[in-house]
């Protein structure tokens, strides 16, 4: 009897469902959800099942998780990968590295960039047209060319120890690459843009009237920007860090090209563990790991952007 | 020394090649609605940008009861403004926007409450305190934009065109309420508009800019009555201009051939009369009398009915109340009339 109820649920759901789906224009509406099953969810739960696989040698480099032999069905999966990663300090510290590098240069990519993105928002349109422009002509080079040419700055024999060494401030030529100084001065020319953006998107609606209207009512200019214009560029200011902050975590080819031995970053490691060691497992997991850790603020910054964007409708 | 409450004094401003304002004198006197008229483009809007201290002048001073205020920066000076928009900040409620002013003068909690309060009660905002400033109607918001400036209690408020966001309906009523509010307050008005029956029916007294320069100041009755040049007349209300000629010691109307009698000064070269001192009278047959027209266009408009009469191929306006006595209701289009107004009424100027 209850089968046959929840048989008679299921039809019923079904059949609602392709009411549903009929009525609502299919293709359209579930285009974007195929790209993310196929290309987010899809590649997301492999890495999870390797995840939780014992690696071995071979290829690929883990034992199956379901096998079928004469023992019958068997799951042969583990969680001392994430045991095994949690017990280690080195990942924890390249992950809080990771962490503190993304905090640094999204800092001062908001401190470099609110002051572009007010100017440029407040220039006259043809000017704004060319700053723009400006602004995203860097993304027609690859971006690993650009980092490259950073490299080529900053080294030994670099233009910028050349210039230092002919003026005569320096005799030897100063180490500027490999340290982690190089690598957020990468991250933070990198990114920037991102960071400027969504901020100009802001700041270009501001009506400046509103900055007259402190003025006059006897807010002198810090009391303005702190009242009036920060708290109204806010969802600027989220959007332009989560999108520097979030890859940032992740990043391994700046601190591949640029970083040297004196810190190790989250991104990297995962790449050594996947390319160097072979530990596809490991990798995952690290990767699995740092995904849980990093949906949480990003969740909650989601809400409070939602909350706030809603709030000013 | 005999002061006034606000002289500016010599005001030029330029923006790159245009000139904004050509040596601008005006004396605003203490407690009087004052209005800046003039079409867009005229630099009325730059001179009250000036005088609440948004733009500096290129030459000129701004004194307010004698003290030089040209160089103060907006946040210190003793005025507030109302803009055209409101400009009231979208991510605080009506009585934060209120309070905003007040907090950077470091008054006591008490002392902010009390007039907030205040002014709540004074322009009727209770229960919307806790509103955004989005979630309420025009007119609300315009008064809560009038509250963040009264609650600071400037010696001067400049409002830049007060009423030209509300609809018609509230803008009439919101008129009487802003002079009654003037009249309580006794704070001293500036006010910028290119409405001219709002600078009328608002102003103790008003100027009319053109092109960066002052053309008249006065009373609304002085500018209405007796204007300095055609385009004065022509701005405000409707005005008939007629040539004047002087033939053999008689002063003519040029386009009526009609004689003005009685006159001292004899050296003028325009005259205005307004279309309401104009009457007609529907005539059957032809009379002996030369001030006689047709009637090109009929406007019915409620109380009073607009006529555009033509004679000797020019035309003037004739506006007539529709009273139960008048009888003007009669005249049909391309009537022949006969119009009459008296020498009085005759503005006789120079341009």
């Amino acid at each position: 009897m209850i089968k046959l109820n929840s048989n008679l649920m299921i039809h019923q759901y079904f059949c609602l469902m392709i009411r549903y789906l009929k009525k609502q224009n299919f293709w359209f509406v579930f285009t974007p959800y195929f790209w993310l099953v196929l290309f987010f969810f899809i590649p997301l739960a492999l890495i999870f099942k390797i995840s939780i696989s014992v690696s071995e040698w071979g290829m690929p480099p883990y034992r199956d998780l379901f096998s079928l032999s004469e023992d019958g069905f068997k799951i042969d999966s583990t969680l001392s990968n994430y045991l095994f990663i949690f017990s280690d300090p080195f990942y924890i510290r390249s992950y809080l590295n990771s962490l503190s590098l993304a905090f640094t240069s999204t800092i001062l990519c908001l401190v470099i960039g609110y002051p572009i993105a007010f100017y440029v928002a407040k220039s006259q349109a043809n000017i704004r047209i060319i700053l723009l422009v400006l602004l995203i002509i860097p993304f027609w080079t690859s971006f690993l060319l650009r980092v490259y040419a950073w490299k080529v700055l900053l080294q030994g024999s670099g233009i910028i120890n050349s210039i230092l060494i002919h003026l005569g401030f320096i005799t030897e030529p100063i180490s500027m690459l490999h340290n982690h100084y190089a690598v957020i001065l990468g991250v933070v020319y990198t990114y920037l843009p991102f960071m400027i953006l969504p901020l100009y998107g802001y700041l270009v609606k501001f009506d400046l009237n509103l900055i007259d209207a402190a003025n006059d009512l006897g807010a002198k200019p810090v009391n303005t920007f702190l009242k009036v214009i920060l708290p109204l560029s806010l969802p600027g200011i989220i959007a332009g860090s989560m999108l520097v902050f979030i890859p940032v975590v992740g990043e391994f080819v700046i601190p591949e090209m640029l970083g040297g031995s004196d810190k190790l970053y989250f991104g990297k490691i995962i790449w050594d563990e996947f390319f160097v060691n072979r530990d596809w497992p490991v990798a995952s997991a690290l990767a699995m790991s740092g995904i849980v850790i990093l949906v949480f603020p990003i969740v909650i910054f989601q809400l409070m952007y939602a909350k706030y964007n809603f709030k000013n409708e | 020394m005999s002061n006034s409450f606000l002289e500016i004094i010599d005001v030029t401003k330029r923006f790159g090649d245009i000139l904004a304002l050509d040596r601008v004198n005006l004396k605003i006197e203490k407690s009087e609605i004052f209005s800046l008229l003039g079409s867009s483009g005229c630099g009325k809007s730059t001179l009250l940008r000036i005088i609440a201290g948004f733009e500096k002048p290129d030459q000129g001073k701004i004194l307010l009861e004698g003290n030089d205020i040209t160089n103060l920066p907006p946040y210190i000076r003793p005025l507030n403004i109302m803009f055209q928009n409101y400009a009231l900040f979208p991510h605080l409620n009506v009585t934060n926007n209120i309070k905003f002013g007040l907090k950077e003068e470091n008054f006591s909690k008490q002392e902010i409450n009390n007039r907030v309060n205040e002014i709540l009660n004074l322009l009727e905002l209770n229960g919307l305190e806790e509103r955004k400033v989005n979630e309420i109607s025009g007119g609300q918001q315009q008064r809560v934009a009038l509250a963040r400036c009264l609650v600071k209690k400037p010696k001067l408020l400049l409002l830049d065109e007060p009423l030209a966001a509300l609809d018609k309906q509230l803008r009439i009523q919101t008129q009487f309420e802003l002079v009654n509010l003037q009249n309580k307050l006794g704070i001293t008005f500036i006010i910028v508009t290119h409405d001219q029956e709002e600078a009328i029916s608002l102003s103790d007294r008003m100027t009319i800019m053109q092109n960066g320069e002052i053309l008249q100041v006065g009373n609304p009755v002085e500018i209405y009555e007796k204007p300095k040049n055609t385009y004065i007349a022509n701005f405000i209300g409707t005005a008939n201009i007629f040539n004047i000629l002087n033939k053999d010691n008689q002063i003519i109307i040029e386009e009526l051939n009609y004689e003005i009698k009685n006159i001292n000064n004899k050296n003028f070269n325009k005259c205005l009369i307004r279309p309401e001192k104009i009457d007609i009278k529907k005539i059957e047959n032809q009379s002996d009398n030369s001030n006689v027209g047709i009637v090109k266009e009929i406007a019915y408009l409620g109380s009073y009915t607009k006529y555009l009469i033509e004679v000797n191929g020019i035309q003037f306006y004739s506006f007539m109340q529709n009273s139960l006595v008048s009888d003007n209701l009669q005249i049909k289009w391309d009537d022949k009339v006969e119009f009459k107004f008296n020498d009085s009424s005759i503005f006789l100027f120079n341009d």
